[in-house]
């Protein structure tokens, strides 16, 4: 059940994912880059438990977003903050939520706005499925499965928890 | 004028024609979102892809350089497509001109138009008239408003300044003929700061101007005392009908901005002007170029505020046209 997803673990399982995932491809310098704002608080929790001390990057997606005639803007964005050129750099993206797949399009849209990256590789603290673009995680916190009318949202960023919200269509 | 027609019916902006009317919060939403853009301006790639697809149309009545320029760059750093047209007003009356203009506007079916104007209200008119959808930023309307000019000073007053409260503004020079010194009183006074004063000769002061929430002074000594922010406005010489002034040489004796003076104000005043500059006229070269002017700022924060408010003001289209799709639906 959702409520019994161990956020901690989940935490500590990705970082140990991740530092093999890096042994493994002979990547020693990269860069960590959230997603506002539940993928910064992942990547600030991945990173401690990796006792990596780098600056991340943090993304604010609004203006990439592929559903601004239908949604509008973001009232509440805020500045980007890249603090390194992603240029021939491996860059580790975190989000907490996977599923349709928009946002780390978007997200990989903007980061290539500032440089060309030498890879990007995606972790996820939760992934939904329901993907709607060619998308996949290669470092993933749990899998899980909610229905239609329920929606997820990280709680942070201190004692990182999840809301899970059940929503009824009653109206049409 | 009412402005009411400039927001959707959940209270976001879908026109932008002038800052009398919108609440702090907005205002401070329009600032928040200009910085983002300002991190845009810092990239490798400036461009954003937000109105990719929209066609943007400079409508200009009345000439400009700095106002059109910032806009069309704004536009395209929006990635939306940008036409520019100059209209001269001289060959038929302004009211003529408009509506026959509005007629082509609709056949061109654009998603926003920029409109610069020297009939005050041109912009609310064209507001009114324009097909759902369609956003509306006023650019500038005869004597009446300079919204994004308004709002690009209030953004560099917060950059310089942190924040508004406890702030000291000076406003200096043709009051009477400046668009831009109505938007900035109403901005600075909704976005509460400490004491608007205005500082000119009577001829160039506005009836009743206390009722807009300033301090009036005739005295540029008296004014700049304990000033945190001078703005300096143009001698605008194409408005100027009738001896209001005695002469330019005169005007500069009394109310120009010269180092000498500017050393009443606070000691890290700054000074601003929405260009462009009359050197030795109402300021100073050195005070122009110096290290309290913040003037080439202004210009740049211009590309962000309008890139703000033209993605705001489509964004509230977009909100408002599916509402009404919906209603209709029902």
């Amino acid at each position: 059940m959702p409520n019994k997803l161990n956020i901690q673990s989940m935490i500590s399982s990705m970082a140990t994912a991740l530092e093999k995932y890096l042994k493994q491809h002979g990547i020693k310098s990269f860069e960590l880059v959230g997603i506002r704002t539940g993928g910064v608080w992942v990547a600030h929790a991945v990173q401690k438990h990796m006792n990596n001390t780098q600056t991340l990057g943090e993304l604010d997606i609004s203006f990439y977003r592929d559903d601004f005639t239908q949604v509008g803007l973001n009232p509440k964005v805020s500045p980007s903050k890249l603090p390194f050129s992603p240029e021939d750099k491996h860059i580790i993206l975190f989000d907490d939520v996977l599923m349709s797949g928009r946002t780390v399009r978007a997200a990989m849209n903007e980061l290539f706005d500032y440089g060309r990256p030498a890879s990007i590789t995606l972790a996820v603290l939760v992934d939904l499925g329901r993907r709607e673009l060619p998308i996949y995680p290669t470092i993933v916190g749990s899998e899980l499965t909610l229905t239609k009318n329920e929606h997820i949202k990280l709680v942070g960023p201190d004692n990182l928890h999840f809301d899970i919200q059940r929503i009824d269509q009653s109206t049409p | 004028m009412p402005s009411s027609i400039q927001l959707t019916s959940t209270g976001r902006l879908k026109h932008f024609l002038t800052v009398s009317g919108l609440s702090k919060d907005l205002l401070t939403e329009i600032l928040d979102t200009a910085d983002s853009f300002i991190e845009v301006g810092e990239r490798n790639i400036r461009n954003v892809p937000l109105l990719r697809g929209k066609t943007i149309v400079n409508l200009f009545f009345e000439a400009s350089t700095r106002t059109r320029s910032t806009f069309e760059l704004a536009a395209k750093r929006l990635s939306a497509d940008v036409l520019n047209i100059n209209i001269s007003t001289s060959a038929t009356s302004k009211g003529e001109s408009l509506s026959d203009m509005l007629q082509n506007l609709e056949a061109m079916a654009s998603d926003m138009f920029v409109v610069r104007h020297a009939q005050s209200g041109a912009a609310h008119f064209i507001a009114n008239s324009v097909t759902p959808g369609v956003a509306i930023v006023n650019a500038g309307d005869g004597w009446h408003a300079h919204p994004t000019q308004a709002m690009l000073d209030m953004l560099t007053i917060r950059q310089k300044k942190g924040s508004f409260e406890g702030l000291k503004v000076a406003i200096i020079g043709d009051i009477l003929h400046s668009r831009v010194a109505r938007s900035q009183i109403r901005a600075l006074n909704t976005l509460g700061v400490d004491e608007v004063r205005v500082i000119a000769p009577d001829t160039l002061l506005p009836k009743n101007l206390e009722s807009l929430g300033v301090k009036v002074f005739n005295h540029l000594e008296q004014g700049l005392v304990d000033i945190d922010v001078v703005i300096m406005l143009r001698l605008q010489r194409e408005r100027m009908q009738g001896a209001l002034l005695p002469s330019e040489q005169e005007y500069y004796k009394l109310y120009g901005l010269t180092r000498e003076k500017l050393k009443l104000a606070k000691a890290d005043a700054i000074v601003m002007h929405p260009g462009p500059i009359n050197r030795g006229v109402e300021i100073e070269s050195e005070v122009a170029d110096g290290n309290q002017s913040v003037i080439l700022d202004q210009v740049t924060n211009g590309i962000a505020i309008r890139m703000a408010v033209m993605s705001m003001a489509m964004s509230g289209q977009s909100e408002q046209v599916n509402d009404d799709a919906m209603e209709q639906a029902r």
